[in-house]
C-alpha cells in the first residue's frame, strides 16, 4: 500500500485530509443510464422492489432540471461524465474487522477514526465507515445489537431488514422532492442505517464516517434512522475527501422517522475537501436531510458544523407532524476563500403545540459567499405552534459576502414566531484587546468565533466539539493578515 | 546612587491619529522598578500616548523614537510588544461574548511562557495560579466562568484586568484612567492589588487625572502633560501642588 504524505502540499494548503488513497477500485463504467442502474442494483444483489424504485426515480430525474434558485454559481455538471458506483476491491466481504483490508484501517486511522474497537474511545462511539460507495466497517454491532439496536449499512439493511427499509426509505424524502433527492434515489449507494427499538436509549453514540477517495466519482449516501417510541439515539457524521483539482460531486439523503415520545440528535461536522485557495477544486455538498417527527412529542435536532465544500446546499429540515412534536436546528458555516454556502433550515408545523428553534451562526472570510435561508411554515392544523429563529453573521474582511433569506408561511393565527438577525464584522477594539495580551492576531480570530459560534457548539458531543473547534480554527488561517 | 537599567526611552515623539498631531515632542525614560505617573487635563493626549506605546491600528508616529529593553518598539507588533513585557490596562475593556474568562487567561499565559521558551502550563497548574492570583483580588470563580468582561461592572472589570496583569507578569504596566469609574472601595481593592506586584524591577506608567490613587501606589516621577508634550516634572508634591491649584492655573503658571 502506499499512501501519498500530502498533509499539506506546496501551496501552503492546510486541509490535512487532503490525502488519497492508492486501492484497487471496482467500478462500473461512467455515464448514467437505466443499465448503470441495473447494473448498481445486481452488484448489490437488490431485490426486484428497489430497482423498480431506483427506475422509477431515474425516470423522473430525466424530466427535472437542476435548481438555480441557490445564491451559488457553480459549473455544469455533466452528469455522464461522473463514475456512480466505485468500491474498493476486497478479496471477501469482510465479516468482521479483521478482515478489512489494511489499507483502509490505515486510511480511517490517519483520518482520526480508528476503526478497531477498542480504540474508539472506551465503547462510547460506534463507527459505520462508508468508503465511496460502499460500507467498509461497522463497529460495536454485536453490543447494539443485545439492545436491539440495528446500526448496519444501507445494503445490508436492504438484505437483513427489507421489511424495515421498505417501509421507511423515501417516506420522508420522497424520490420526486428535487433534482438531488431524486438524482439519489436513483443511484444511492451505500449509508448507514439505524433502527432503535420502542423504549431503548441507545447506550453509546452512533456515528458514521463518509470518505471520498476515487476520482470523478459522485457520492450519493443514503442514510436512514428510525427511532421507535419512547427511544433516543445520539448520531454523528463527519466527511472527508481527498484534495483534487476537479470537482467531486456529493448529493445525499439523510431520512430519520421519529414516532411518539423519542428522541434524535444528528450532529454533522461537514468537512469535504473546500477547493484551495484560488478555489480551484473541491466538492460539491448538494444534500437533502428531512426529519419527520411523526408522532407525540417526537424531538429532533440538528447540529452542524460546516467548514467544508466549495459549493453546499443543504437544509436539514423538520416535519413536526406530531402534536407537541419539536424541532431544533443549530448550525455554524464558515467560508474562507472562494467557497459558496447557502444553507439553512425547513420547519414545518402541522400538529398542534408543535415547537422549532432555529439557531444559525454563518462565518464569512476571503471571497467567499454565504446564505442563510430558512423557512419556518405553520399550516391551519398547527394551532399554539412557535418558532423562535435567529441568524447571526459574521464577516471577516472586505471581499466575503453575507445574507440572510427568511420565509415565513403562516396560517394559523395563533402561533407565535420570532425571528432575529444580527449583522457584524469582528471589531478591530476586540482584536487589539486579545493582541495586546500577547496573541497572533490568527489566535484571536479563532476565539473570537468560537465565542460567536458557543451556542451551538455546546450542542455537540464533547469530543466533536473539541474536533470541530480546531476544525474552526484551522479553516480560518490565512483569512486575515 | 546605584546605576538603574533603562526600560523605556521615549524621545522627542511626534504622534496623533487620522493625521490630527496630538503627541508634539515628548520625551520620557523609565528605569527598572521605576513608577510613573502622567497628570493632565482631558484632551492632553495622554491615551494617545498609551495607544501608541501598544500599537493600537490608527495611531501613528511621525517622528521620534521608543526603546523597550533597548530595541525598537515600533518595529514590533502589538502581541510582540505584550510578549515583550508591556502590558495595557485598559481603560474600556472591551467586551467579547462566549469566550470564557478562563479560556482567555490560558491563552494569554501560553502565548507568553511560549515565547520564553518554557512549556504549556498544564490544567492543574494553571488553575491553581489563576485561583491564587484571584483570590487576592476579590474575583470570584463564579467571575472567572463569565465571558471575557460580558456584563462586568467598572469595578469588577478592572480588577479582572489587575488579574492579567498578575498573570501576564509584565516588565511595564500603562494604567491608562485605570481609577475611572471605581468607587473608593473598588479602587482601593484594584491599587493595593496593583502594589502588590511590584517587585522592585517591575515599572508603572499611571495615566490619570486624580491624586486620589496615589494613597495606595506611590509614584517616584510626576509628569504634568500638557498639549502633547510633558511641561513638568517632579516628585509625588507636584501631584499635591497640582491638585491644590487645578489644571488651568498650573499650567497657565507653568507657560509664564
Amino acid at each position: 500500500m502506499a499512501q501519498k504524505p500530502d498533509i499539506i502540499d506546496e501551496s501552503g494548503e492546510k486541509y490535512k485530509y487532503g490525502f488519497t488513497t492508492d486501492i484497487e477500485v471496482e467500478s462500473v463504467p461512467k455515464g448514467l443510464s437505466e443499465d448503470i442502474i441495473r447494473l448498481i442494483s445486481a452488484k448489490k444483489n437488490e431485490p426486484e422492489w428497489l430497482l423498480e424504485r431506483r427506475l422509477k426515480a431515474y425516470r423522473h430525474w430525466l424530466t427535472l432540471k437542476e435548481p438555480t434558485w441557490a445564491k451559488v454559481s457553480y459549473d455544469k455538471i455533466n452528469y455522464q461524465d461522473l463514475f456512480y458506483y466505485a468500491a474498493p476491491k476486497q478479496k471477501v466481504k469482510p465479516n468482521s474487522l479483521n478482515e478489512v483490508s489494511s489499507e483502509l484501517l490505515d486510511t480511517y486511522n490517519k483520518l482520526g477514526i480508528p476503526l478497531k474497537e477498542q480504540e474508539v474511545l472506551a465503547g462510547v462511539v460506534a463507527v459505520d465507515a462508508v468508503f465511496d460507495s460502499v460500507s467498509v466497517a461497522t463497529t460495536y454491532r454485536a453490543k447494539l445489537a443485545e439492545k436491539g439496536i440495528i446500526f448496519c449499512s444501507i445494503s445490508e439493511a436492504v438484505q437483513n431488514h427489507p421489511d424495515l427499509v421498505q417501509k421507511y426509505l423515501g417516506s420522508v424524502v420522497p424520490y420526486t422532492d428535487n433534482f438531488f433527492a431524486c438524482l439519489n434515489s436513483a443511484v444511492f449507494t451505500d449509508g448507514s442505517f439505524v433502527y432503535i427499538p420502542k423504549g431503548v436509549k441507545s447506550p453509546m453514540e452512533l456515528s458514521s464516517y463518509f470518505r471520498i477517495n476515487a476520482q470523478n466519482t459522485g457520492q450519493f449516501e443514503r442514510t436512514l434512522i428510525i427511532a421507535e417510541e419512547g427511544s433516543y439515539v445520539s448520531y454523528l457524521e463527519g466527511c472527508t475527501a481527498p484534495r483534487r483539482d476537479e470537482n467531486q460531486l456529493h448529493a445525499a439523503i439523510v431520512e430519520i422517522v421519529v414516532l411518539d415520545d423519542a428522541e434524535v440528535k444528528y450532529s454533522t461536522v461537514q468537512n469535504w475537501y473546500p477547493g484551495d485557495k484560488d478555489g480551484k477544486g473541491g466538492v460539491y455538498n448538494f444534500v437533502t436531510k428531512r426529519a419527520l417527527c411523526a408522532g407525540l412529542r417526537s424531538k429532533v435536532s440538528w447540529t452542524q458544523v460546516e467548514t467544508g465544500s466549495s459549493v453546499t446546499w443543504k437544509y436539514p429540515s423538520c416535519v413536526l407532524k406530531g402534536d407537541y412534536s419539536s424541532g431544533e436546528f443549530y448550525s455554524v458555516a464558515l467560508t474562507n476563500n472562494y467557497q459558496q454556502a447557502d444553507t439553512g433550515t425547513k420547519m414545518i408545523h402541522i400538529g398542534a403545540h408543535t415547537t422549532s428553534k432555529i439557531i444559525s451562526k454563518g462565518i464569512s472570510a476571503g471571497h467567499s459567499d454565504q446564505t442563510y435561508r430558512g423557512l419556518v411554515k405553520v399550516a391551519k392544523s398547527a394551532l399554539n405552534a412557535r418558532n423562535y429563529s435567529q441568524c447571526d453573521s459574521l464577516l471577516i474582511g472586505p471581499t466575503c459576502g453575507s445574507h440572510t433569506t427568511p420565509y415565513i408561511e403562516n396560517a394559523n393565527r395563533s402561533a407565535v414566531l420570532e425571528h432575529e438577525a444580527t449583522t457584524s464584522k469582528i471589531s478591530e477594539e476586540q482584536l487589539f484587546y486579545l493582541k495586546s495580551r500577547g496573541m497572533k492576531e490568527e489566535d484571536a480570530v479563532g476565539l473570537i468565533v468560537n465565542g460567536f459560534c458557543k451556542e451551538v457548539m455546546q450542542k455537540l458531543p464533547m469530543e466533536f466539539a473539541i474536533e470541530a473547534s480546531k476544525l474552526i480554527n484551522i479553516n480560518l488561517e490565512g483569512s486575515v493578515g | 546612587m546605584t546605576y538603574k537599567k533603562e526600560l523605556l526611552e521615549i524621545k522627542n515623539l511626534h504622534a496623533g491619529v487620522e493625521g490630527k498631531e496630538i503627541i508634539k515632542g515628548l520625551n520620557l525614560t523609565i528605569n527598572e522598578g521605576e513608577v510613573h505617573a502622567i497628570m493632565g487635563p482631558n484632551g492632553a493626549g495622554k491615551s494617545t500616548l498609551s495607544h501608541i506605546l501598544t500599537g493600537k491600528p490608527g495611531y501613528v508616529v511621525s517622528s521620534g523614537e521608543i526603546l523597550f529593553h533597548g530595541k525598537n518598539l515600533l518595529d514590533l507588533k502589538t502581541e510582540e510588544r505584550a510578549l515583550e513585557g508591556l502590558f495595557l490596562m485598559m481603560q474600556y475593556p472591551v467586551e467579547i461574548e462566549g469566550v470564557p474568562m478562563m479560556t482567555f487567561l490560558k491563552y494569554a499565559m501560553n502565548a507568553k511562557r511560549k515565547y520564553q521558551g518554557l512549556e504549556e502550563l498544564d490544567m492543574s497548574e494553571f488553575m491553581k495560579t489563576v485561583r491564587k492570583q484571584a483570590s487576592k483580588l476579590n474575583i470570584s470563580s463564579e467571575m472567572l466562568k463569565r465571558a471575557i468582561n460580558v456584563g462586568f461592572s467598572g469595578g469588577e472589570k478592572k480588577r479582572m484586568e489587575t488579574l492579567q496583569m498578575a498573570l501576564l507578569n509584565p516588565d511595564l504596566a500603562i494604567l491608562d484612567e485605570a481609577d475611572s469609574g471605581l468607587d473608593i472601595d473598588a479602587l482601593k481593592t484594584v491599587f493595593l492589588g496593583i502594589n502588590a506586584l511590584l517587585d522592585g524591577k517591575k515599572s508603572l506608567l499611571i495615566i490619570t487625572h486624580h491624586d486620589d490613587l496615589f494613597e495606595y501606589v506611590k509614584p517616584d516621577f510626576v509628569h504634568v502633560f500638557s498639549d502633547g508634550k510633558i511641561i513638568k516634572s517632579g516628585d509625588q508634591t507636584l501631584a499635591f501642588t497640582l491638585e491644590a491649584k487645578g489644571y488651568t492655573d498650573f499650567i497657565n503658571e507653568a507657560k509664564c
